[in-house]
This record gives C-alpha cells, structure tokens and sequence, in this order.
C-alpha cells in the first residue's frame, strides 16, 4: 500500500494536503467518484452511442441544465457495451448511486432529469445502479452486479468501458492504473515480466492464440539496437468491435499495456496502428498519449528507470488483410500492404528489418489486469489452455447486442441466450458465426460446448478476434457464405494466386447457385451440379497453399456452411429455391391470368423486356429473360404477379 | 553441411541458411517455381514451389523456407502435385486461352508448366478480366490479360534498373501491373531497357515487331536493303541455332543474311571503332580544353533516355557521340551512298541489335536528316532467329562469308562492345595512342571486365591518371550520379551499360538463357580480342579510310554534323 | 487549395519513405481526393516514384482519385450490417442518387463509399454521412435522410 501510495503521489504530483494519508483516500474517492459534490450526468458517446443519437442527448443535456441554471458535470464516457440500449445517460447526485438509463434519446431527457433531480427514477428507461460504499441507493432499481446483461460478465479488459472518463488519466490513475507498470520496471527485469506472463496462459486475442510470453521471448532474445512494438488495432474483421470499444472508452488501459509489453521485449518504440474508420477512437488515443506523456508515463527515463518509451499512432487505410503480421508491418513501412511468406518472423525481423512484436488491442488491454491482480488469479479463469476471458462483439439476429466479456470456458448457450436475451423478434436460432471471415458458423447442436481456442476449432470454427454475429431461421447460409466470400475476395491483396484467382472462382460458384440459370444451353447445368464439388476442392488448395492467414482461411465459411448446411445449398442447387428468402435471384415470377387486367404498368418497368401482352389482354412472363427482380410485382396494383 | 533434413525419404545434407528450393535444385530435383528471383528475398506469390513439411503436415514454400534440423519434406507427393495443378488452372482460368497465336508460343514459362503438370481439360472456369493491350511504349507491348503477376518485371525495373516505371496496382482479382495512373507506357519512365521481357514466364510483355516493314523493303526490288549487326549479336545466337553457346557466327550470320535478300551487310562493330575514335576525341578535348568532366557514354539508348528522364541537369556530361548504330545509319545514308551513287531514299537500313531501346533510339527525332531515318528499322536478336525460320534458311548448310567493305572491317576494340566495360576498354586504348602517340603496352585492362555491376580502375595515359569506371544494370549508376551531382566526383570517364553485363544480355537477347551462357559469350568476345591483331580501333585500315577520304579528323565539322547529335530534359512520370 | 497542399509538401520535407500512407491520407483530407499532381508532387518530396506512389494508393481503400461529394455516404456492409439486410440499402442508395458506390453524382452534392465495417455492429445496418451515424437504417429511411440533406441544398 505504501508504494501504491508513492507511485500514485509521484503520478498526480499532488501536493502535500494530500500525503496525509486520509486526505489522499478522500481525494482519490473524489477522483474514482466515489463522492461527488456536485451532479454529474455521464453520456455513453461512443461511435456506437452517438450513432444512436448520443450526440442529440448531450446536447438536450446541456440545453436542460442551462435552461433549469443548474450546476452540474457533464462528462462524455466510452461504450459500456449494451449497444442496443444506447443512448445510455447516467447521472450521479451527491450521497446518491450513479444510476443509469437506456434508450435516452433527446425528447426524453427533459423528463427523465426532472424526475432524477426531484429524486424520483423515470421507471421506463432505467437500467439499473451502481452501488458504491456509503451511498444512498436508489428503491426498485436493481444493481449493475444483478442486470442479466451484466450478471455473468467477468470484465477486466472492459473494467472502465462506459464507467470512466476516457480522457481523464487521473481517473484511470486513482482506480488504479499505471501501477502494474511502474511496479514492473522497478522490481523486474524484462525477462521476468515475459516469464510472468507466458505462466499467466495470456494467449494473442487477435485470431491466433499464439501464447503471447512465449512470442515475447523470440523478439527478447534477437539481439538488435531497436525493437519494435506494434499494437494491432486495425480491427477489419467485419462484426467485431471491442478493440475500438477499449480505445475509446478506456485509452489509458491500452497504453499501459503497451509499456508493459515493450518493457518486456525490451523495445522503445512502438505504433499503435489503427483504422481511419475509428476516428473517435484516435482522437482519444490521441488525447491519452499526450497525457501519458505530460505525466511523465511515456517518454525518456521513465519515472528515473532509464526506461525509454514513446508511441506512434498510424491510421490505416483501408485494407482487411492489413491484420496480417507482415502486411501490417508493409503498411506502416509506407509500401502496399501485401504479406511476405515467414520465416523470418516478425519477432526476429519485422518492422524495418528489426524484431517486432505485434499484439493485438484487446491482448495487450489484458496486461495491466494481469499484473494487478497477479498472474495466478488471472491463470486460474478460464480452461486448460486458454485462461482469462474475451471480449465478444455481439451482433446481429439477437435481442441484446452489444460487448460482451465472459471468462474463457463459458458456453456460447449462455453468452447467446442469458447475457444476449435470445433471438430478437422470436424467431427460430439458426447459427452464429464466429471469427468472422475467416472463422465459421456454430449450429444448435454445439451451442454447449466451453468456448476456447481449441474447442471452437474442433467445430470448425475459430476465436478470431471474437466477433458473434447471430443468425436466425431467415438467414441463407449460402447467402452468408457469399457475403464473405465476397468479402474477402475484394479484400484479397492479389499476390499469391491461390487466393486471388481462386477466391474469385468460389464467389462465381455461390452467385451461379443463388441466381436462377441464365443460358441453360452452356455450362451452366454442368456448373451447378458440379459446384459443391469444386468449392471443396478449390477450398482445400486455397487453404494449403495461400500464402497468408487471410487465404488460408478465407474458404472457411463456405466449408463450414457446405458441412451443416449442406441442405441449403442443394435447396439452391437442384430445387434453385432459397427457403428463407434471401436469394431473390432465385425467384420465379408468374402472371396470375384471373387477376391481371393487363394495364401494362409491370411490363413498362420490366428491365429486360420479359414481360408481353397487350392492352386490356393478361400478360405473360418469359422466364428465361426474367432476372428476378420483383419490379413487377412491386408495381402491380393487382396483386397478379405470383412468387414462387 | 551441417543442417540433416529428409528430403523425399532420403537423408540430405545442407547447410545452414541455405532454402529448401536451394537443396533440392543442388541434388537435382526439379521443383516449379514462377515468381523466384535468385537474388531477392522470395516474395511467395506464384505458390508453385510448395512442398509438404511433414513436421507440421503443412504445404510450405520451398522458395522461401530455410533448411531445419530435422526436417522432413516431400517434393512431389501427391498433395503437392495436386496443389500445383490447381493452382496452374486457377492462373489458366484467367487467362487467354490463345497460346498458339502468342509471341511466347513454345517459349512460355506457363505453357510448359502446365504441361509438365499434366493440366489437360478446362477444370475451372469463370469469367477473365478483360483487359487492353498497352501499345503506346516506343518499343515494347504490354498485354496485361497475359500477365500472372509474378512481379518479376516490377523487381527488374527497380532493383536491376532503378527506373520504376511500372508497380502492381489495385488490389485482390483487380491488381495488375501498370503505370502511374494506369496510363500508357509512353508516359512512364520506361527506358525501353527491356529487362522486363526478359525476366517474363509468359507473353505479357514483349517487343514491337518490325518483320512486316523490313519483309516489304526486301521484297521490293527498288530497295537497296543494307543491314548492320551489333558487335554482340555474331556471339549471343548460337543457342538458338543448336550451336554451343558463345560460339561466334560471324560468316553464318553474313551468309544467312544474304541470302534473306539483304543487299549489304556490315558490322556494326566498324561504327562502334568509329564512336570510338569520336568519344575518345571528345573525352581529351574535354580533358584538354575544358569542358564538362566526367563524361558519360552514350551508346546505350536506353541510358541515355534515363539521363534525359532522371538527370537533365547532367546531359552536358553525355558525350555528343551518337551509338554505333546511329553512326553507321548516318554513314550508310551519306557517305556509302555517295560512293554507290544511290539516293538515300532508295536505301533501307536495317539494325539487328541486342536491344528494344535501338528501336526507340532510331526513331528519335534527332536520328533523321531530311525527313529520312538513318536507321529505318531495327531488328532484335530474337527476332532475327524468327526471321531465319520465316525465310526457311537452315544457317547450318551455308557456308560463311565476310561482310562487305568500306565499313566492314573492324578492330577487336569495336567487337568487345558487346561486354560491359568494352566500350571503356576500347576507348582507353585510343585514347592513349591520340593522348601519348603511343600504344599501351598492355592493351587489356583487366579491371574493366566481369559482370560487377560498377567497375572502378585508374589509368596512367601519358601524364594524366584517367579516373574511369563503367557501369552495367542503371541501379548501380545512382550513386555515380549523386557524386556528380554533389560535385564530389573525381572520375573523368564513365561507362554506362543499362543491362547487366552488357549487349551480350540486352533485352532482345534471346529468352530464359541461362546465367551461365551469358559467361560464355563474354569469354567468346574476349577471346576474340585475344586472338585477332588488329586490337584498337585507331589502327582499322577502314577507319582510318573513311577519315582521310570522307571524314577529316575526330570532332572535324562533318563529323559534328553527322556523327554528333545532343540530348534534351523528358517530362515523364519519374 | 494549393496552399494547404504545399504546407503538406513542406512538412514532409524530410521525411522517409514511411511516411508516404500519412502524407497521402493529409493532402486528402485536405483536398478529399488525391489528384494526379498532389501524387507527383508527393513522389517528388519523398523521392518515391510515382508509379510506385499509385500502386499504394490503389491498394488501399481509403484513398480515392476523383473529388468527394458535398455529402460523403460511407455505408457499412460488414456482417452484422449484411445479416440486416445493407445489401438492399445499398443499393436502393445507388438507384435513388443514381450514382454507383465508389463514384460522386453528377450535381458534386452525394458520394457513396462502401466500408468494411465502421465498427457500430450493434446498431446494423448503419450509415455514416459526412461523419454523422445513421442507425438501424431501412431503405425507406435513407431516402428520408438523403432528401433532408437535398431539402438542405436547395433551402
């Protein structure tokens, strides 16, 4: 406790009012906000919240509280991870709980603050309170700790997402950041803090699962002037958000990890390379490095340890396969982003030809925690081989979306129907797909198994950077399996041929299959009944042979649908009919010759010519011109036209 | 040897550092590759070279991947045959299926691939990327529908040639190779060098072809068709006519060019004594008289282009010496017309070169006198070879026969032109005899000779030390530039060959030669200049005719007019 | 805008070579595309070629070769934005604006960009115009959006 004392009093620079050591507790509860003197009313302003509108809310905050002339601290947090509760408002009254409320949007507030400030909870949009030592609770409104979303949680990479002020580093500071990392460069050696977390079971949460002490020791024991660390947070996988959840909602908590990390592997400089997409995200990142560095957190001679540490951030520019080691490292190095076959590996010659290591956000976010609460309690979470939790991003067909971090080993049933609510709108669970595109889809029947690296993998499926997009009974999974497909294919760089050419060739086999033939007389007969064939040859040399993770993944989504859905596709193939109603291609128009009273609107709109008839006659359909777009059907005012 | 492995259950020996793909070509195992450069770092993309790592049970690359202790790899498993086919198919798939009209037909990296994989029916099919042939390039074609990116001509046009002025571009089943902004190639930095042909397994790139010009004037009765042939070409067609290669055709090649129906015949190398005696001249007027030092060379057109592009600033250190080539075009359509009492207009004139830059360099505005060119149509090596099978002519059954004379006879000075480092050999040994009125007394300047891509050596000509270097492969002349550039260079003369190792390797050398034969045409030139007596171009009997009958002297204001041109800036995409 | 393109040009003056992707992404930013002359000038002031220059240009997503509209339409087509339906929205985007994704309408007033996923996954499908984030969107509802911003216009 001393030391904490020391390090907190060196790190804020406090007078000393504050040495005495009741004094200091008083002002580091002020700076937790354990007491507050004043109200304060907390906006979820992530890019989530403000794409609910969070941005509406705060402005209704602050025209309410100038309207009223009332004082009060408005402070714009990060993403607490419930996305379909945005925007989310919390307000804390001196002696009271922090309580909090969903679904705010602009009209609402007026309301909901008056009630609040005549200590009265708006029962329609509360979600619940958090309960801290001496406060006053509110009646009827149930603990964070107790909210079925929250409930089952084990947050540590997530801790302060949504609770904190992102851009106050004496926050993160007084709840206790930045203490895992002075106390490591000043009681260990770096090859103790790589042993440490090798014994923690920290494994890569970027896809991987590369055991992240064992890949620090490659780059600690390469002799080199520079070492470099890499923050991969060039989060592409499309479904997956909590890298830029952690950025934006708890900057700090990254950029600790990061220190620790160097300190480790014994690099100086690091980037942290992140999307342009983000722009929140880098804007905090942005703001929370400068702070780092007025503390004397970054910089030269770190907090007197001889300790030299700065960071860079890189905006990517666009490109999926930029996750790739190498092709990142390319990016930054101002080339295009385009792998190169290992060995050598980045640990030993990466970044301008120097060992790199690169971590990704939410592994490196992990660091801090680990040290803190000892590397024992974090290696006792989780299962045999992959110990702590992950962050998952869910999305999609489910009720509750949103972040969602659950100890390793917890089933996808739980995640998916405690903490998620289930499937939106009652319809039937289809499967979830995880790892995004290069992972696959998980079907009823392995709803129950205790999600790990190697488990996920033997479905056939993987971790990836933890990405759940749930779909349901009217979700086409040839459809699915089209869209990443079509994903990755223009993500594809173009270098190696298996993944170039042959992801293209896959893609032409699932659009044959979800369009009605156009020429029967060629190949395309031979082509249909051939395609299941072919996707599994092509997808098999494309996983062997292409030269990066994106190629030799990129087949997984068709393989795993092609083996639990393999119905679906000959559905398309043989019947050329999409039960849930996504391939619109597929459907057959008919003319009902009863209704149609032969007005001529369908077959003007018709863009291939494909409808005939005259005026006052009933029309008719050829069906080999029909491209299936349904334009006839949507103007016809007779409901004539029949899909079949 | 220190590294055990298993290579296709037999135990290996290599060593350390050394790629499997090494191992396996040194114990005679043949492994397909499409995208490997010996001497970069693999770059992975063709896929064609994996083999099956059976520690892992993974298909690596074979290119790319060092020896390990331990290890244990099949080359030709079924797996990895399989995969190869596949790959070749999916390249197929996209790609024209014209081989028996392409230039490449017979000659195809991709084509024998494919065979030699067993690929025998259209597995995979889809649609091919149209793409439009870029025929905007001075000399050479671009047909990006051909192109399987390998990235070898990206790598020649930077690493050997530093001029860039093609890259991928887009991305995914939309990356190509292009130029800038996707433009035509006449808007690049392109130096017509035509590494890029050479290093290319298919026919996306090659040169433009002047068969149907030149077949039309042979056949046309009013045209006095005259031929030259480049100091290199009589050494670097030998395998292409079954001889041993470097062996020297010099009758053959006259013969067989007569009897296509070319009028006269003459050896490049007479002009290339010529630029000779008129560079050295200029090099000790510069020397003597002041002038801009050092001096560049300027018979490579595809240097001198780079000079216009990269470094205008220093084109008054290009010598005004026109290339052999433009030397003899001139003289051919002047003096040798005169003493024929032919009009100029009747002669065609016709270059056989190592090079696709020639074709550019002979239609500059500069080579042309009267709305005539000098050299109306330049043919390569390669093309030669074609000519021969359109003409039916098996060079084997005719017997050889000298070129013609009045600019015919050469020195062996002229002949080593053809290597890197022969022009600056040459050129010192006149340039002793104009600067001391003496012969060296060794005229083989070791230095100077060998495939180091810059060559830097000291003479002693009377009492200057003639500071001189030459250079093959542009990449090597950046930092001569920059010392010239920054003022800091103490040379005086400098040699600039674009291609590595000289003409004997130019970009219209015959294709996929081996490294090896490009040794042996150097030793043939070499032992040529070994052998014969007359060994500097000052003491040519027809060299020193052409002076007393026509010419004057070295730098007289004739041969200003006629064998000296000048150089200006090129506003290109750099 | 040349000025700012020159003060891009000056302070890179001394970069290296990896400082190519920034500079790219400033002079966009600055003149929301990047013309022939902004990637010469570029290749000059890092001694990249251009040919070189062009070829990292075009791999990258970001970076775009003719001017922006007025309203920037970035949709979204990652997973969760597809399950929910962005194919449709998409291209019900490009028939009412007449415009195909990746290009500018003719007016200079709407361009459309296609992203990989803008990372509002729990707020599918999503449209982010001109920075601002339009939630759950339906194509009856973009139309909505976009004829406020052409009300916006002609206002």
């Amino acid at each position: 406790m001393e030391t904490t004392q020391f390090l907190l009093l060196d790190l804020l620079k406090k007078p000393e009012e504050v040495s005495q050591k009741a004094s200091l507790q008083s002002y580091l509860a002020a700076l937790k906000r354990e007491h507050v003197t004043e109200p304060v009313i907390f906006i979820g302003a992530g890019t989530c919240g403000l794409g609910a509108g969070a941005g509406k809310t705060l402005h209704a905050v602050k025209e309410f509280l100038a309207e009223k002339n009332l004082d009060a601290r408005v402070i714009e947090v990060g993403c607490i991870g419930l996305c379909s509760s945005e925007p989310i408002m919390d307000i804390q009254l001196p002696g009271y709980n922090r309580i909090s409320f969903e679904k705010v949007d602009a009209a609402k507030v007026p309301d909901i603050l008056n009630s609040i400030f005549q200590l009265e909870v708006d029962k329609t949009h509360v979600m619940c309170q958090f309960p801290s030592m001496d406060n006053q609770s509110w009646d009827g409104v149930p603990s964070y700790r107790e909210h079925p979303f929250f409930k089952p949680q084990s947050r540590l990479v997530l801790k302060n997402c949504g609770i904190v002020d992102p851009i106050s580093i004496e926050e993160y500071i007084a709840s206790g950041g930045y203490q895992s990392y002075l106390s490591l460069i000043r009681n260990k050696q770096p090859l103790e803090v790589c042993d440490m977390i090798e014994k923690s079971g920290l494994r890569g949460r970027g896809g991987g699962g590369f055991p992240t002490g064992k890949k620090w020791k490659f780059a600690f024991q390469t002799e080199a002037d520079q070492k470099y660390l890499i923050c991969n947070a060039d989060e592409g996988d499309p479904g997956a958000f909590m890298d830029r959840a952690v950025i934006e909602g708890d900057p700090h908590r990254l950029l600790e990890g990061m220190a620790i990390a160097a300190y480790g592997i014994g690099a100086t400089k690091a980037y942290v390379y992140i999307r342009a997409e983000y722009p929140l995200a880098i804007e905090r990142l942005n703001i929370a490095l400068e702070q780092a560095k007025k503390y004397g957190l970054l910089g030269e001679n770190i907090f007197d340890s001889g300790v030299n540490f700065s960071i860079k951030v890189k905006k990517g520019a666009g490109a999926f396969v930029c996750g790739e080691e190498t092709a990142l490292i390319h990016s930054i190095e101002g080339e295009r982003g385009m792998p190169r076959p290992r060995p050598p590996f980045p640990a030993v010659s990466g970044l301008f030809h120097k060992p790199t290591i690169i971590n990704n956000v939410e592994t490196l976010a992990n660091l801090p925690e680990i040290i803190a609460l000892g590397v024992e309690h974090f290696a006792s979470m989780g299962t045999d081989n992959s110990k702590g939790t992950k962050v998952f991003a869910l999305s999609g067909k489910i009720a509750l979306t949103g972040l969602v971090e659950v100890p390793m080993g917890t089933t996808l049933r739980e995640v998916l129907f405690t903490i998620g609510g289930g499937i939106a709108n009652d319809k039937k669970f289809k499967a979830v797909q995880i790892g995004g595109p290069s992972g696959g889809c998980i079907t009823e029947e392995n709803l129950d198994i205790q999600i790990d690296y190697e488990s996920l993998i033997k479905v056939g499926a993987m971790m990836g950077s933890g990405g759940l997009v749930v779909m349901d009974e009217d979700t086409c999974m040839v459809d699915v399996a089209k869209f990443f497909m079509d994903f990755i294919q223009r993500e594809s760089c173009g270098k190696c041929i298996p993944c170039r050419e042959g992801t293209r060739r896959m893609l032409e086999i699932l659009h044959t299959i979800t369009h009605k033939p156009t020429d029967e007389t060629k190949y395309e007969p031979l082509e249909r009944i051939k395609s299941v064939m072919q996707l599994e040859k092509l997808g098999k040399v494309i996983r062997e042979t292409s030269l990066c993770g994106l190629g030799q993944t990129a087949p997984n989504p068709v393989l795993s649908t092609l083996k639990w859905f393999r119905h679906e596709y000959e559905e398309h193939i043989f019947d050329k009919k999409c039960s849930a109603g996504v391939c619109t291609e597929l459907r057959t128009f008919k003319i009902d010759v009863e209704k149609c009273t032969g007005c001529m609107v369908c077959a003007r709109k018709c863009p291939t010519e494909a409808i005939i008839g005259a005026k006052k006659v009933p029309h008719f359909i050829i069906e080999e011109k029909c491209i299936s777009c349904g334009a006839c059907a949507d103007v016809c005012k007779f409901d004539a036209i029949d899909i079949f | 040897m220190n590294i055990n492995l298993e290579i296709n259950n037999k135990l290996v020996t290599a060593n350390k550092g050394e790629t499997i793909l090494e191992v396996c070509k040194r114990l005679g195992i043949n492994i397909p590759t499409l995208c490997h450069i010996k001497e970069t770092f693999p770059t992975g993309a063709c896929r064609m070279c994996v083999v099956e790592h059976l520690n892992s049970g993974k298909l690596i690359t074979s290119c790319s991947y060092p020896v390990e202790e331990g290890m244990k790899i099949l080359t030709h498993s079924n797996r990895v045959a399989e995969s190869r086919k596949v790959i070749v198919e999916l390249l197929l798939s996209n790609h024209p299926d014209d081989c028996l009209y392409c230039v490449r037909n017979m000659n195809c990296e991709l084509q024998s691939l494919s065979a030699d994989l067993g690929v025998r029916e259209r597995r995979v099919m889809g649609v091919k990327n149209l793409k439009n042939l870029d025929h905007t390039g001075a000399s050479l074609v671009r047909d990006p529908a051909k192109c399987i990116l390998c990235g070898r001509c990206v790598d020649a046009c930077d690493r050997i040639m530093g001029v860039n002025a093609i890259d991928f571009i887009n991305r995914g089943s939309n990356a190509e190779i292009a130029v800038a902004f996707n433009k035509g190639l006449n808007t690049s930095s392109c130096i017509n060098c035509g590494r890029c042909i050479m290093v290319c397994p298919t026919g996306a790139l090659y040169e433009k072809n002047h068969y149907a010009q030149i077949m039309e004037a042979l056949d046309n009765p009013k045209k006095h068709v005259v031929v030259q042939y480049a100091p290199s070409i009589s050494v670097t067609m030998a395998e292409e006519i079954g001889l041993p290669a470097g062996t020297d055709v010099y009758g053959l090649l006259n013969a067989s060019l007569r009897k296509m129906g070319f009028n006269t015949v003459f050896d490049g190398a007479f002009t290339a004594d010529l630029t000779i005696m008129e560079e050295g001249s200029e090099l000790i007027q510069r020397l003597t008289e002041g002038g801009q030092l050092p001096m560049f060379t300027s018979c490579c057109p595809a240097w001198v282009k780079y000079m216009e592009e990269f470094a205008p600033e220093l084109l008054s250190h290009l010598s005004s010496a026109k290339s052999p080539m433009q030397m003899m075009g001139a003289m051919i359509k002047t003096y040798w017309a005169e003493k024929k009492g032919l009009d100029p207009r009747d002669i065609y004139s016709v270059g056989i070169m190592p090079c696709i830059a020639k074709k550019f360099e002979a239609q500059r505005s500069e080579m042309t006198r009267h709305g005539l060119s000098d050299v109306d149509a330049v043919l390569t090596t390669r093309e030669l070879v074609g000519l021969l099978k359109i003409y039916g002519i098996d060079i084997h059954s005719l017997e050889p026969e000298s070129v013609d004379s009045l600019m015919g006879q050469r020195s062996t000075a002229g002949k080593i032109f053809g290597a890197a480092g022969g022009v600056m050999e040459a050129a010192v040994r006149s340039a002793h005899k104009l600067v001391t009125g003496e012969e060296m007394s060794n005229l083989r300047i070791e230095e100077l000779r060998g495939f180091a891509p810059v060559k830097r050596t000291t003479v002693r000509i009377g009492d200057i030390d003639l500071n001189i270097a030459a250079v093959n492969g542009l990449a090597g002349v950046k930092e001569i530039i920059e010392e010239v550039r920054s003022g800091k260079s103490d040379l005086h003369f400098i040699e600039v060959m674009a291609c590595p190792g000289g003409c004997i390797n130019g970009g219209g050398q015959p294709l996929t030669v081996k490294e090896e034969n490009i040794r042996k045409r150097m030793a043939s030139l070499y032992s040529i200049d070994a052998t014969e007596t007359i060994r500097t171009s000052h003491n040519n009997p027809e060299i020193q005719k052409i002076y007393d009958e026509y010419l004057g002297e070295p730098l007289s204001e004739k041969s200003h007019h006629l064998l000296h041109t000048h150089y200006e800036k090129r506003d290109v995409l750099i | 805008m040349d000025s700012s393109l020159d003060l891009i040009i000056e302070n890179y003056k001394s970069s290296g070579k990896d400082a190519l992707i920034p500079m790219l992404q400033e002079i966009q930013e600055a003149e929301g595309f990047l013309s022939e002359a902004a990637i010469v000038k570029t290749g000059q002031t890092l001694h990249i070629p251009t040919s070189k220059i062009f070829g990292v240009a075009t791999f990258y997503n970001q970076f775009r070769f003719e001017p922006k509209g007025k309203y920037h339409v970035q949709i979204c087509r990652g997973t969760a934005c597809h399950v929910l339906g962005s194919a449709t929205v998409l291209s019900e985007i490009e028939k009412h604006l007449k415009a195909k994704a990746g290009s500018t309408t003719r007016d200079g007033l709407f361009s459309i960009e296609v992203v990989a996923c803008i990372g509002a996954c729990g707020l599918a499908p999503v449209v982010c115009i001109n920075g601002e984030f339009h939630a759950k969107v339906t194509a009856a509802s973009l139309k909505e959006i976009l004829e406020s911003y052409k009300a916006k216009e002609e206002a």
